[in-house]
Order: C-alpha cells, then sequence, then structure tokens
C-alpha cells in the first residue's frame, strides 16, 4: 500500500491500514484540519504519515518540541474553532500532563482528540502506565477502541463528542491496536476549515483562581451529562449469548481476546464491551450486571473498570463476586494474550481441557538484544568517551553514566555499559546535576538532539546556575531517530518537509554560560577523544555536541566496502570486543571478517584497528 | 482446539530480514482476495537487529494473536528463532524455516552463544513433524539479491495446498509492496522458493 491512498481513496473502499494508519484517516473523515505531536512509539506512525499527507489534505501539522507543546497547539487550535488532534506515547501525556489538566478545565470550541498510545508489557516503553487513569484524574471522557476499523470510526465519534460537550477527549490506544493491522472499510473525508478565529472569552480560557472555580464546577456537570451519553452509546454494546450466566465485561485489545475464545471454544459467556469507559456507564453495566450471575471485567492494565464495578455494586447493595485482577484471576501486570483469557475463562466457567504437550527442547537461541546500526555515528562518540575516560585513568566506579531517550540508550549494552541512571526524557542532565551535588564522582550526561530540546535546556540551565560539574554530551545526529526518522528544530525542515529556521545547539548551551562549549565530528576519533578530554577535565559545565548525520540519512549509494587483510589481522579483537560494529564477525576458526551486506562503509573500524589491518575493498 | 475457519501463519526473523514486509504481502493479498485478515506487528526499540515477530491470522478472527500450538503455519527467516516460538508449534503445523544463520553481536562478545548447527537442525527434525528446511539464502542470491530472502521462503508457503491466499494475489501484492526496480527479482525469488518446495517435498494434506 501506498501511504498517499489513506487520503486518496473514496468511501465504500477498503485499507489494510494499521490502527495508527487508521488514526490517519479518521481525523480525516472526522474533519480534523490541526494535528501535532511529539513522535514516541507505539504512537509514532500516525505522525509518518501525516509527515507526508497533511499538506496535500489541508491539513496543518508539526512535530512540536515536546507533547506539553503540542498538546498547547492542538488545544489553542481547537479554542479558534478548528478540530485538532494531538498524539503521542503514554509516558508523554505525563510531560503534557500540565496543559492537559487544564484544558480539561477551559474545555474546547472545536472538536478535540488526544490520543495515547499506551504500551503493556513495555515493548518500547520506560513504564506500563494506564492512561485511563489520567484521563479520569483530568476528567476527560475516554474511548477505547478494539481494531483500526473502531480507531477510525471512534476519531468522527469523539470529534462530535467532544464538539457536543465542548470537553477534550482521551483516546487510548495499546501497542497492540496501535501497530494492529486489519481490513478497514472508510468513509467519506472533509477538511472544513483551514483558518480559525479565537474569540475572547476571559472566564474561559484563563484559569485565574476565580474562573477555575466556576470552570470545576461546569467540568462536573459536563461529566453528569456524558455519564448519561456512555449509558446509551453504540460504543458501548451488549452482545449476549444464549444460556449465558457469566457475564464479561471488557474494552480496547482484551475484547479482542476475549471473542476469539468464546467463539472458538463456544463459551456460554454474556459480553458487554465498553467502547466509551469513562465516565463510568453505570446504568448500563447495573442492567448486565442484573443479568447475569456472576461478573468478570478483563481489561488491560489497571483494575480501572473493575473497581467501578465494584463501586457500583457498594452503591447498589448487590453482592456478586467480581472476578478480575483484584482478586488475581487475572495477571495484575504486563499485556494480555488469548491464552491468558482462554485460563482465566475456563477457570470461572469451571471448565477444563485436555493439556496439549508442549513442543520443548533443551537448545538456547542466542541472545538477540538490539543494537545500534552498523554505522552509527552514536557508536564512535561512546567509543571515543570511553577511551578518553580510560586515558585519564579514571576508574568505572568512580564515572556515572546519566543516559537519557534515544537511539544512545543501546549504549547500555556490552561492551559499553554506559547508561547507569536513565528515566525518562531529558532526565539525563537533570540526574547528572544532582549526582555531581551528592557525590564525588564524574558525571557524564549522554543526550540526543531532539531530547536535548524536548526537555534537555531547563536541567542545563539549573546544571550551570548550580554550579554542578558536569560533562554534557548531545549526540546531534540530525533526527529524531529511535521513533524512525522524524525531524526536529535542529535542521532547517518541518513536518510538511518545508524549508524553516533550524535552531543552533550550541548557541543555546552558549547562552546558558556553560563554560566549555565544543563541537565535533565524531568521525574523527582522535580529535573527539581529545575533546572528551578537555571536557572531563573541565571545573564547571562542559558541553560537548557530538555531530554527525545518522546512517539512515546518508545515501546508500557509492558507499566504500572495507575487508579485513588476514595477514596484518592479529585478532586482537579490538573492533569486535571495544568497537562492537555488528558488521565485524569472527568466523568459527576464530579469524575475524566484514559481512558485506551490512557494512555502511563509514570507516570508522579503520581508525579503531592498532595492526591497521582494515582496508578499502572497493 | 485450532478451529478450521481461520488460517494462522507466525512470521519469525531478524530486524531487517522483511518479517514485517512478508506479512503484509500476504495480509493485502487476503484482503484483495475478499478474504478477512489481522496482523499483528513490531516496531520500535525491537527493530534495531533484535527478533521481529508478526503474526497473521486469515479468516474468522478478530485478534492477531495465535495461541498455544495453534499456528499452522510458521515462517522462520533465521533457524535459531524458532527455539523462541517451539510452544506456538502445535501437532499439525508446518515449518518452514531457512537453513542461513544470522550470527548476532552477543556470539561475538562472547556473551551468547550461538546453539551447534547439526545439532539444532536434528532436533527439528525430530521433533517438528511438518518441517521443511529451505536454502533460502542460495536461492535469493539465484533471483538476484540475498534481500528476497524472505520472498523465496513465502514462494516455499505458497506451496502448500492449505495456504489460503493465490499465487496471483501473493505476485500483485508484491508489486505495490517492493521498491519497483525490485520487482522482478522478487517475483522470481518467489518462484524459486514455491518451485522449490514442489519439486523436494511430500506436501502433507
Amino acid at each position: 500500500m501506498k501511504v498517499e491512498e489513506i487520503l486518496e481513496k473514496k468511501k465504500g473502499e477498503k485499507l489494510f491500514l494499521l490502527g495508527n494508519e487508521a488514526a490517519v484517516r479518521g481525523a480525516l473523515e472526522a474533519g480534523v484540519s490541526f494535528a501535532s505531536t511529539y513522535p514516541g512509539t507505539p504512537s509514532s506512525e500516525i505522525g509518518n504519515v501525516l509527515a507526508k499527507i497533511a499538506k496535500k489534505a489541508g491539513v496543518y501539522f508539526e512535530f512540536s518540541v515536546n507533547e506539553k507543546v503540542a498538546l498547547e497547539v492542538s488545544a489553542a487550535a481547537a479554542a479558534s474553532g478548528l478540530r485538532s488532534f494531538v498524539f503521542m506515547k503514554h509516558v508523554g501525556l505525563n510531560v503534557a500532563a500540565d496543559a492537559f489538566m487544564s484544558t480539561a478545565y477551559t474545555g474546547v470550541r472545536a472538536g478535540m482528540i488526544i490520543l495515547s498510545a499506551d504500551d503493556p508489557s513495555m515493548h518500547s516503553s520506560q513504564n506500563e502506565q494506564d492512561n485511563r487513569l489520567m484521563a479520569q484524574l483530568a476528567g476527560v471522557p475516554v474511548l477505547e477502541p478494539s481494531s483500526p476499523q473502531e480507531v477510525k470510526d471512534f476519531m468522527k465519534y469523539g470529534i462530535e463528542i467532544s464538539e457536543q460537550f465542548e470537553i477534550p477527549i482521551l483516546m487510548r490506544t495499546t501497542t497492540r491496536i496501535s501497530h494492529m493491522r486489519a481490513v478497514v472499510q472508510l468513509d467519506d473525508i472533509k477538511i472544513e476549515k483551514k483558518k480559525g478565529f479565537f474569540k475572547k472569552e476571559e472566564k474561559r480560557f484563563n484559569i485565574a483562581p476565580s474562573f477555575a472555580r466556576k470552570l470545576r464546577q461546569s467540568l462536573v456537570e459536563k461529566h453528569r451529562k456524558i455519564e448519561k451519553l456512555a449509558n446509551t452509546s453504540p460504543v458501548n454494546c451488549i452482545i449476549n449469548q444464549r444460556d449465558g450466566k457469566i457475564g464479561v465485561i471488557t474494552s480496547g485489545a482484551a475484547y479482542n481476546y476475549v471473542t476469539d475464545t468464546v467463539n472458538d471454544y463456544s463459551l456460554k459467556v454474556n459480553i458487554l464491551k465498553l467502547g466509551l469507559s469513562y465516565p463510568f456507564p453505570g446504568a448500563l453495566v447495573k442492567k448486565f450486571i442484573d443479568h447475569n450471575e456472576k461478573i468478570m471485567v478483563i481489561e488491560e492494565v489497571e483494575p480501572f473498570i473493575e473497581k467501578e464495578v465494584l463501586a457500583l455494586l457498594g452503591q447498589e447493595g448487590l453482592i456478586k463476586t467480581v472476578y478480575g485482577k483484584l482478586d488475581g484471576t487475572l495477571p495484575r501486570i504486563y499485556e494480555y494474550h488469548p491464552d491468558i483469557i482462554l485460563e482465566a475463562l475456563l477457570k470461572v466457567l469451571n471448565l477444563s481441557l485436555p493439556k496439549e504437550r508442549e513442543l520443548r527442547f533443551d537448545i538456547i537461541p542466542p541472545l538477540r538484544p538490539p543494537v545500534l546500526c552498523p554505522g552509527c555515528p552514536h557508536r564512535s562518540t561512546i567509543y571515543a568517551i570511553k577511551k578518553a575516560v580510560r586515558s585519564l585513568k579514571i576508574k568505572d566506579e568512580n564515572i556515572i553514566y546519566s543516559n537519557d531517550i534515544g537511539c544512545y540508550t543501546l549504549a547500555m549494552q556490552p561492551p559499553y555499559h554506559m547508561a547507569d541512571y536513565c528515566i525518562c526524557m531529558g532526565s539525563s542532565i537533570g540526574i547528572a546535576s544532582g549526582m555531581a551535588k551528592a557525590t564525588k564522582q564524574k558525571i557524564v550526561s549522554l543526550i540526543g538532539d531532539s531530547t536535548f530540546f524536548h526537555a534537555g535546556i531547563p536541567p542545563l540551565i539549573n546544571a550551570v546556575h548550580q554550579r554542578a560539574g558536569i560533562m554534557v554530551v548531545i549526540l546531534d545526529n540530525r533526527i529524531t531517530a529511535m521513533t524512525g526518522g522524524q525531524p526536529n528544530p535542529s535542521i532547517a525542515i518541518d513536518g510538511w518537509g518545508e524549508e524553516t529556521p533550524a535552531v543552533s545547539i550550541e548557541e543555546l548551551a552558549k547562552a546558558t554560560g556553560a563554560g566549555y562549549v565544543a563541537v565535533i565530528n565524531p568521525g574523527n576519533l582522535k580529535k573527539a577523544i581529545e575533546t572528551f578530554k578537555e571536557g572531563l577535565q573541565h571545573q564547571g559545565v562542559s558541553v560537548i555536541i557530538s555531530r554527525s548525520p545518522c546512517i539512515m540519512l546518508k545515501s546508500k549509494e557509492k558507499r566504500p566496502v572495507f575487508q579485513i587483510n588476514q595477514e596484518k589481522c592479529t585478532c586482537c579483537q579490538v573492533c569486535l570486543k571495544q568497537f562492537n560494529c555488528p558488521a565485524i564477525f569472527k568466523k568459527e576458526d576464530g579469524s575475524i571478517y566484514i559481512n558485506q551486506l551490512l557494512c555502511t562503509g563509514c570507516g570508522i573500524c579503520v581508525q579503531v584497528c592498532p595492526q591497521k589491518a582494515i582496508e578499502v575493498k572497493r | 482446539m485450532n478451529s478450521k475457519k481461520c488460517y494462522k501463519i507466525y512470521l519469525i526473523g531478524v530486524g531487517g530480514q522483511g518479517t514485517v514486509k512478508t506479512a503484509t504481502i500476504i495480509g493485502e493479498a487476503a484482503m484483495a482476495q475478499g478474504l478477512n485478515v489481522v496482523m499483528s506487528e513490531v516496531h520500535g526499540m525491537a527493530q534495531r537487529g533484535g527478533t521481529v515477530v508478526t503474526e497473521v491470522k486469515i479468516g474468522e478472527a478478530v485478534s492477531p494473536l495465535i495461541e498455544k500450538n495453534a499456528a499452522d503455519l510458521v515462517l522462520a527467516f533465521e533457524p535459531s528463532e524458532l527455539l523462541r516460538m517451539l510452544n506456538r508449534i502445535g501437532k499439525d503445523t508446518m515449518v518452514i524455516a531457512s537453513r542461513f544463520i544470522i550470527i548476532p553481536f552477543t556470539v561475538s562478545l562472547g556473551i551468547s552463544e550461538y546453539p551447534d548447527k547439526v545439532e539444532m537442525f536434528d532436533k527439528f527434525k525430530q521433533k517438528i513433524r511438518y518441517l521443511y528446511l529451505i536454502d533460502a539464502e542460495k536461492l535469493a542470491k539465484k533471483a538476484g539479491h540475498v534481500i528476497t530472502t524472505n520472498i523465496v521462503i513465502l514462494g516455499a508457503a505458497l506451496a502448500i495446498s492449505q495456504f489460503p491466499v493465490r499465487k496471483e494475489a501473493i505476485i500483485e501484492s508484491i508489486r505495490k509492496n517492493v521498491p519497483p526496480h525490485t520487482v522482478d527479482i522478487n517475483v522470481e525469488a518467489l518462484d524459486l522458493g514455491y518451485k522449490q518446495f514442489i519439486s523436494t517435498h511430500t506436501v502433507k494434506n
């Protein structure tokens, strides 16, 4: 499929869409004319698609500097009468939380969808927070689609509710929905407005305490109304089986596992699927509960619906067993799987199946963790830092590597082990500041260009102002790489592919007052090592910008190919065990060779080899 | 239980081998043929040279995730990767695996070992009832480029009588999903895989 088809296909046609691609089509069908994001897995493909088609569709789109700004620009658009769509990974909503909480109070004029792509099981994240709880904290309604078709349809439905009640809507997807591909039936696209007009309404968009008190009241009133809607909403539906005595309340990806299991095994189970799970549709759930002898709640990550069900039973004075996470029927952590659901359903139904033997044998597969690409400039940077540290005779235990979120987080792996502390976007510098004050150890902070813009600037200002002695290395590969290569302010291109002013990292660093600022090309290892030595010896804050474009951005044409001269090679394995390029291998006979298919021709290994045994093949 | 209303394909490989691409080709072809299809992909951190898994269900299913022992077909683009998903293989599962091994950096570093090849393949032959090992890399080179290894394996899968998607639909889908100048070598790779299977395998039915 070509990405353009998401825009070009007509009503009635079908596409095999990823949940994230369906979100884009849904936004176009819902008349969204303003979109913003900061990329993050599992939400990134939404932005990648919009970057390619938004301009043609007449939709404004930007890769904002971080999620908070992304939410603010979309909130401004919705306040100005443009339907807007902001999307991010689940932890992005933490960054945006301040703006999120207040936007719930001000509300919106045109519809606004905030999509949070949660990551149960933490496939590519640091935690598995359930953002339905964030929505509850803010008082924002929650939609939980179960398929790409629903992602698309709920975008439209969400915009309608948002506009009707003048409140933003949180669409909660999970990895298995964002990255699920399925057949999607399309509807008409309509983009209505290109420019809005902001009509002043001070008591609403300025949440000074006196105004906020009124807004708080109005938010609660909106809730009562939306709860009524949730009780009759078409996205909240009961699927009854004949003779069903057990009622399962479910949502999101879990609904799919329940449905397939119930169908495959012809289980007598009634299902209540909640697509609009918050505000909690109490009356509908009460009706469902009355109809069933036992209740089971099957949802992913937190017992969000389950606790609401228990509260409802208490309020109604009903006594009924509720099976779910809280009583241990279902696992408390990680994503579900059809196998887990089958086991739990059989347990509650008091059924058992003949055990099929599992295939198992005693051979262990090799470890295959993700790794920095061959030719990745980050490898040269971290290799050079290690060399500088060694030549200054700093012991490993006396140097702390405060790492950050990006491809360079992979420096955590052997042989480098350069991620002693890494918690969230921008944290490398804040943590480094604290370590510098709390210990006498040397501190190195590793942060990427995009992450520096996102959340690295305030802590750098803090480090300078608090006189923290740290070396900050900004690994500037001119792109937001880990999420698939989105532009960021370090380059003169915006989300639409248009020219725009770039923002200079070195000028920003100098403006903070850091005493030592240098820019290096990590491709020159000797110079890089010298510069890192100077940075490490500097007394205050040193900032070293290690600049070289991501290897994925470089043209594949005319790359040289390198090989190892077996006569010169002494098998010292420096290239393998210290530099660790994945294109370099050891054969069974112990000789070292370069896999020509993987080699990207960066040639850094030539500088690494002490025997000068690596040479250009052509 | 493995209901016959649905054909379940488990694809496993190493980042860069085209595991997701192969599944997408199958999925779009199934849709074009009028079948229902759902698929699960891996993105992000898992991609950088790590294990990549995609699961495809064709027919009556709303979830793409394959249950224990329930795969109808397994396509392994790297043989040792099979060791990670043995519990999806049931007594009727057809397994097609490349013979070509890819050694991860952890082995070069000495922090992990690649299994003894002879022992590994022997175990596969002993324990997996319907196993087809293929020199996919050699055939891919014959087709024009080693990058088509995944398509050689897809070609072999097409030769299985239960495979629900027709060859013509797959070829059409390849056209839409690979760079235009590589269509011919990909179609050639598909054909080589298909013929290899037909000529050397007594098809299970």
